[in-house]
């Protein structure tokens, strides 16, 4: 397949995966939210933390409120990767790609699209009005960005042959997981407890808990462990072999499809996208918990997001560029 | 509600005759559409349009709001063309195709038609789509022009007369085909009774025209498109993805050992059939315009050296020029020995005295258009100009005669169309499409472009213009 396409079907399932994840990142801060009482703070910028995009947020809103966070995040024209810029870069390459891709694959992204356009038309509008509470219902928003994101991957798994085009789309898709997961984890690096002596209180359990479902992992993690513990969440998100969101799968998953890509079978040499995430994958098999701990999460997690951009990088260099 | 008595006298309308009675062809239809009243209509027809734009079948107009994305508005009532008004058409395109390819062949070629003195040869040179580049040029199988949009328009009295031909990147094609899906959608009572011809297959037959254009077995084939901000980007994407082949922008490909490359991610590939969506001068660099963003060094020598396959072949722009146009009903006479099936409009040179003075004289009365203008640019319509744009385009045409022809204003023909709630009469035109591969294939329909303004005869969409389903039954 042309380089150029392959790119563009990368981008397309980054930007989708991308905003499913900042669905979950804002659902699970809004309902964090409402269970808290009121003597404990309401925190919302180390949501703006886990996306990275501190900087800009800072440039462009003078506290980080509720509405202000959530309006940087969902239609933020000026955030490249607010909701409304994902699904608009999402569409964009899909229009460029639309030849490689099914009529049923384009049109559930380009409804989706046309859809968000709707809900940001109707957002500004009102937004002026309401001053300071929040005018529209942010959960029935986030659930559909979610559910329209998994119908364009079941689309696009029911009706795409998995060849090439599919296997770029796992490329993209499970490297932007991974990378969104260490973000997750390291979410509660960011959020404060009002003292020390609340590491283990039912506040800090309850952030954990909030984390596990940014991730959509509660119901799975329940069934494998029996209490919500730091050790035992961290562990499931990044060693877990068969949870979805997990690291080690993601990275699994992308070792697949650059073996399928790179055609191993006909005896091709292996690249360098391939040997990273291989190395990755045999260090994390030799890791557990214990030993990460130990190190210390946060650490830990920048290095992770340091080897995906390594990874990340060597796949732009192997097969976009030439 | 349906039949208001809207016709004028002089203006031919497809569904009712002047005694306001229904043609024939259109019998059933507009019993259909009365009996489903004017709610239901609206209903059916707000319905096709979310399902255009839910396909996404967009186009973009840049302008002053900056830009915007829209669906080219569509009319569900259809525009029929009855079988025996078809047959005839459809011989007259092909007529016109063979007898304008064989000019192409001609005029690169030995100039014969330029030696019998049936075309002065300064019409031709002159001409900015005559390309110097191509003298001497043989294309695969001696055709040139595989794609024809031809726009057809009827007179007052209902004969059919060809308006202009477009033969380098014709565009319209997939709007005849999403139509037809959105209007079998719409309206599947109607396809269950007439018979109307079919167009689905249409990118089966332009895939085996390109494939005619080789002699290689299984060859690689690309759509070249100039990008994604081309205002036709939808199509070009449509038909490569109908076809199952390759779409392509001048950064994918590279000229090596002149052939043909395109960038893969397993490398170059051989490119072995371009179907090009891109001006014959933005084409290459080193032969054309330097200044092209969009183009590929070298892919024109690899033209002409046989190693790769353009459809349609550069050169063609010189037999749709306007003023050349003039000249067709010779050109079928001369190579052909026929008299042309389909008139032309009768048009006047302003290159020529006599024709430039009556031009100047009777602006307020004629359509004036430049002769490489396109898409209802460069032109002007002169009942519904003012004197001071009048005054202007004269100096517009004394600076340049070679550069504009004039024509008697058509009374374009009238469909009934939906305009909100109420069906109203507005003039409409038609552009069938044509390719010439092994034959020569119509394809039984076209575009039925329709001016969505009141009274206006401007269709073309990027002046507001909308679209209809063409049938042709039988």
């Amino acid at each position: 397949m042309l380089s150029r396409v392959a790119e563009s079907v990368f981008w397309m399932n980054r930007y989708i995966e991308r905003a499913e994840n900042y669905s979950r990142f804002i659902d699970v801060n809004h309902q964090l939210s409402l269970d808290l009482n009121e003597e404990v703070p309401n925190q919302w910028l180390p949501l703006v933390h886990t996306t990275g995009d501190v900087e800009l947020f800072e440039k462009r809103y003078s506290e980080p409120s509720p509405l202000n966070v959530i309006r940087f995040m969902t239609f933020d024209e000026e955030n490249p990767n607010s909701i409304f810029q994902c699904l608009s870069r999402a569409r964009e390459n899909a229009r460029t790609i639309r030849e490689n891709i099914s009529t049923s694959m384009w049109e559930v992204l380009n409804e989706f699209y046309l859809l968000i356009k709707d809900y940001r038309k109707v957002y500004m509008e009102t937004s002026e009005l309401h001053g300071d509470t929040l005018s529209m219902d942010l959960s029935e928003f986030l659930s559909t960005v979610r559910k329209s994101c998994q119908s364009f991957y079941g689309c696009s798994d029911a009706t795409i042959s998995h060849d090439e085009v599919w296997n770029f789309s796992l490329l993209g898709r499970f490297l932007e997981r991974a990378d969104k997961t260490t973000r997750i984890l390291d979410m509660k690096y960011f959020i404060l407890l009002p003292s020390v002596h609340d590491v283990g209180s039912t506040l800090d359990l309850l952030q954990w808990l909030s984390l596990l479902k940014s991730a959509s992992a509660h119901e799975m993690y329940n069934q494998k462990y029996k209490r919500v513990d730091p050790t035992d969440i961290a562990e499931f998100l990044i060693l877990n072999e068969t949870f979805p969101r997990s690291i080690f799968f993601c990275l699994q998953e992308m070792q697949e499809a650059l073996e399928k890509i790179s055609g191993i079978k006909e005896g091709l040499p292996r690249n360098l996208a391939q040997d990273a995430t291989t190395v990755y994958l045999n260090r994390l098999r030799s890791e557990n918990i214990k030993s990460i701990f130990d190190k210390g999460l946060h650490e830990y997690l920048d290095d992770i997001q340091i080897e995906l951009n390594h990874i990340g990088a060597k796949i732009v260099e192997r097969f976009f560029t030439n | 509600m349906f039949i208001a008595d809207y016709s004028e006298k002089n203006i031919y309308d497809e569904m009712f005759s002047n005694e306001g009675y229904p043609r024939k062809s259109y019998d059933f239809v507009k019993t259909k559409m009365e009996s489903l009243g004017g709610i239901e209509l609206v209903k059916r027809s707000s319905s096709a349009e979310r399902a255009l734009m839910s396909l996404g079948i967009t186009f973009t107009l840049y302008g002053d709001g900056g830009e915007q994305e829209r669906i080219m508005p569509f009319d569900v009532i259809p525009r029929i063309v009855p079988s025996e008004e078809w047959i005839s058409l459809e011989k007259g395109l092909k007529q016109r195709i063979q007898a304008l390819n064989l000019f192409l062949t001609d005029i690169y070629g030995e100039g014969k038609i330029l030696k019998d003195k049936i075309i002065p040869r300064d019409m031709i040179e002159s001409s900015s789509g005559y390309l110097k580049q191509c003298i001497g040029l043989k294309p695969p199988k001696d055709i040139w022009i595989h794609i024809t949009g031809t726009d057809l328009v009827r007179d007052g009295a209902g004969a059919f007369h060809v308006l202009e031909d477009n033969l380098r990147c014709p565009s319209g094609v997939s709007y005849v085909l999403e139509n037809r899906e959105v209007m079998k959608r719409t309206f599947p009572e109607l396809f269950e009774k007439l018979n109307i011809r079919q167009v689905y297959d249409y990118p089966y037959h332009l895939r085996s025209m390109l494939e005619n254009l080789t002699d290689v077995s299984d060859p690689v084939i690309a759509v070249w498109t100039p990008g994604v901000y081309n205002s036709a980007y939808y199509e070009h994407s449509f038909l490569a993805q109908k076809m199952g082949v390759y779409l392509v922008e001048g950064s994918d490909l590279i000229v090596e050992n002149h052939k043909v490359y395109m960038k893969t991610t397993k490398g170059l590939r051989k490119v072995d059939v371009i179907y090009r969506r891109i001006d014959d001068t933005f084409m290459d660099q080193s032969s054309f315009r330097p200044d092209s963003l969009l183009g590929v060094k070298g892919i024109f020598e690899a033209f002409k050296r046989g190693n790769v396959a353009l459809a349609n072949a550069p050169g063609t722009g010189v037999a749709d020029d306007k003023v050349i146009y003039s000249y067709v009903p010779k050109i079928i006479k001369y190579y052909l020995g026929e008299d042309p099936i389909i008139p032309n409009v009768p048009t006047y040179l302003c290159s020529e005295g006599p024709d430039l003075q009556f031009v100047l004289e009777n602006i307020h009365n004629l359509v004036v258009k430049a002769a490489n203008g396109a898409g209802g640019y460069g032109m002007i319509i002169g009942p519904k100009s003012t004197k001071q744009e009048q005054e202007d385009f004269k100096e517009l045409i004394k600076a340049d005669p070679r550069n504009y022809i004039a024509q008697p204003v058509l009374n374009l023909s009238t469909v009934p169309t939906l305009i909100a709630d109420k069906i109203e009469s507005r003039h409409v035109d038609l552009r069938p499409f044509i390719l010439y591969g092994k034959d020569i294939y119509v394809m039984p329909g076209g575009l039925t472009r329709v001016a969505l303004r009141k009274g206006s005869l401007v269709v073309n969409s990027s002046q507001g213009g909308g679209s209809k389903d063409t049938w042709v039954l039988g």
